[in-house]
């Protein structure tokens, strides 16, 4: 799946497409198919997103997963840092980026 | 310490608030992100992995007290809690807002800081050795030049937008604690048969993708024409340095490519015609910085004995401790290194514990080292052991200088929207590995340095024992190097052959280490051996 991402103009936070909006989490991203140019051309016109591109992601039951480590990375947060990803509490989280 | 006059300030504070106008238009919608891109940058503000980063300018790494508690308190009011000192002897925060840029800049304007110099293709802050002004083998005070210097460079109009960033190292002693020689230019202060100060310039050094060790341009530059040679060095390079392709832009690439002599023909021709235009700072401006940086008031009569009976105290000092030019004084280095910790961050109450500690016991000041620790530069020796103590309570007092577990990394792919495969988990592991006092002091100095990409900001060319992450095939892969060193005796490290995952380069570190330990004589350094022996041995212990 194709997949978008950026970050927050204000905050600089990584946020992804999710068809109406944008949120802080991964699995809330939507297959954009071939889209992803006209919503990155659209969003980042009305100040909404910074720096926006289109990745290449992976859907499965565990949910949205995107193919590079750097994208993963992301998603989560350092991998160094666990209590400043997104999944403080979960000290298996780096395993999925890895 | 240099003190801002009324134009430092004014210049400061006139450049927060034409920020906080083109944030207020940023965000807005008034200007777009193209536009606004190279105006963030000239402030220090990044867009990086996860959030904007904002880059602060330590000038030659020193700062006093006040500013170094206001560092902290910008970690807690605007960021997470912590900073990360680099290898340019600056602070980053990984997790400023946008929108805070503008107040976060104006509390540092507060404390002569600002993040001017710290990124896009102009001169950048320029480094120094932290020792500076402290250490008993040093001609004179490089403090006062590299401050004249930063005042000819900090918005230049010539050189705001030179082909890529330009990054300038001013020494004064024969051992090189600034890797002064991979610098785009290389200064070293000296003092010629008549006692008269002058500056050995060295061009053309520098790391990232294509390392180049600084060639000797110039072998004496009087004192009151160092600007305008520097201002040569730097006209020239901005006349012929390319423009077409930013991996071959810098100036180490401009002087390989023309050779030596050709470039310095042209600089010499530059030089004579600076020459005969009034451009040189007067010496009056030289003396009114000096002054600044005058001695702190040395008490006399100081004993050089310390009382030792601790045995964790005397390995501290052992290791982190260096002589000082005042009898009873000592300079004292916090690693900002702990056992499996991130290398260079700091929280914001150590950073604050620093300052406090700097105003009891080192004359109110601290430097930032390129190595990512902080240095007392002045401690009486009588104190070293309650400092010791406070700085135990803080977890700062890991005694591992310049052994291994002091390790150089960049943020990697844990933060850097640039890099390719992440440094820090690897200084962790190598941290842990040999991170026994023991196991270290069995080792001696090695200096381990880690690069999340071939940019090289964690110096990986220069590394007794160098890693460089890249990326093979969307997977993580580390090319293990030996042999480089940025001292006095700079050299650029050898790739050992085919990269490792994580864990392997962890062991092949290892085993390059046996090799040393294996083959030492006497009090050779692992450089020093690896020197006499080659890289054949290590070779066929890692890979055969």
């Amino acid at each position: 799946m194709k997949i978008v991402t950026g970050n927050d103009l204000k905050s600089g936070a990584v946020i992804w497409w999710t068809g109406v909006g944008w949120s802080l989490d991964v699995n809330n991203a939507a297959d954009t198919g071939e889209q992803g140019a006209k919503i990155i051309a659209r969003e980042e016109g009305v100040q909404n997103v910074v720096g926006a591109y289109v990745i290449d992601a992976e859907k499965d039951e565990n949910g949205v997963r995107p193919l590079h480590i750097k994208e993963r990375i992301r998603a989560l947060g350092p991998t160094v840092r666990p209590d400043l990803t997104l999944k403080p509490s979960d000290p298996q989280a780096v395993n999925w980026v890895i | 310490m240099y003190k801002y006059d009324e134009y430092d300030q004014q210049m400061v504070d006139t450049r927060v608030e034409e920020f906080r106008d083109q944030v207020r238009r940023r965000l807005a919608g008034d200007l777009t992100e193209d536009q606004f891109k190279p105006l963030r940058l000239q402030n220090g503000l990044y867009l990086q992995l996860h959030a904007y980063m904002l880059r602060v300018a330590v000038p030659y790494g020193t700062l006093n007290s006040e500013q170094m508690t206001v560092l902290g308190d910008i970690a807690d009011k605007y960021d997470r809690g912590y900073g990360h000192f680099t290898t340019r002897t600056n602070i980053q925060y990984n997790w400023i807002k946008l929108e805070d840029t503008p107040d976060a800049l104006a509390d540092l304007a507060k404390v002569e800081m600002h993040a001017i110099q710290t990124s896009g293709n102009c001169i950048r802050n320029i480094s120094s050795d932290q020792y500076a002004g402290a250490s008993a083998d040093e001609v004179v005070d490089p403090r006062p030049y590299a401050e004249l210097l930063r005042q000819w460079s900090s918005f230049h109009p010539e050189f705001l937008v030179l082909p890529r960033k330009f990054k300038i190292a001013v020494i004064a002693s024969e051992t090189d604690r600034a890797a002064m020689r991979l610098h785009d230019i290389g200064i070293q202060l000296v003092k010629d048969a008549q006692g008269q100060v002058g500056a050995v310039f060295y061009v053309g050094g520098g790391m990232g993708r294509t390392p180049f060790i600084a060639k000797k341009i110039r072998e004496f530059v009087p004192i009151d024409q160092m600007i305008t040679y520097a201002e040569a060095c730097v006209r020239v390079y901005n006349r012929y340095g390319r423009r077409d392709n930013k991996y071959k832009a810098r100036i180490k690439i401009l002087v390989h490519e023309l050779g030596l002599e050709a470039y310095s023909k042209e600089v010499d021709e530059e030089f004579a015609h600076l020459l005969t235009q009034p451009i040189e700072p007067p010496l009056a401006e030289l003396e009114r910085i000096q002054a600044m940086f005058a001695d702190p008031a040395f008490e006399t009569g100081l004993s050089d004995e310390i009382e030792l009976s601790d045995p964790d105290f005397r390995l501290w000092v052992e290791r982190n401790s260096f002589a000082h030019k005042a009898p009873g004084y000592a300079i004292a280095n916090v690693s900002l290194k702990p056992i499996g910790g991130i290398p260079g961050d700091a929280t914001s109450d150590q950073i604050r514990l620093m300052a406090r500690l700097a105003k009891d016991y080192s004359f109110d000041e601290l430097r930032v080292t390129h190595a990512q620790n902080i240095v007392f530069p002045h401690v009486k020796k009588s104190d070293l052991f309650a400092l010791w103590q406070e700085l135990v309570k803080a977890d700062l007092a890991t005694p591992n200088l310049d052994t291994v577990g002091d390790i150089i990394a960049c943020p990697g792919l844990d933060y850097c929207a640039l890099a390719n495969a992440r440094s820090i988990p690897v200084a962790q592991k190598i941290s842990e590995r040999f991170g026994s006092a023991r196991r270290q002091a069995e080792i001696g100095e090695l200096k381990l340095k880690i690069s999340g990409c071939i940019n090289a900001c964690g110096h990986h060319h220069a590394g007794h024992i160098g890693i460089l992450g890249v990326d093979k095939k969307g997977k993580e892969n580390y090319q293990l190097l030996l042999g480089g060193s940025e001292g006095a005796d700079t050299s650029l490290a050898k790739i050992t052959g085919p990269g490792f995952d994580e864990d392997g380069v962890v062991d092949a570190t290892e085993k390059a280490i046996e090799v040393y330990l294996a083959n030492k004589q006497g009090d050779e350094r692992f450089l020093d051996t690896y020197r006499r022996i080659g890289m054949a041995p290590f070779k066929e212990a890692i890979y055969g």
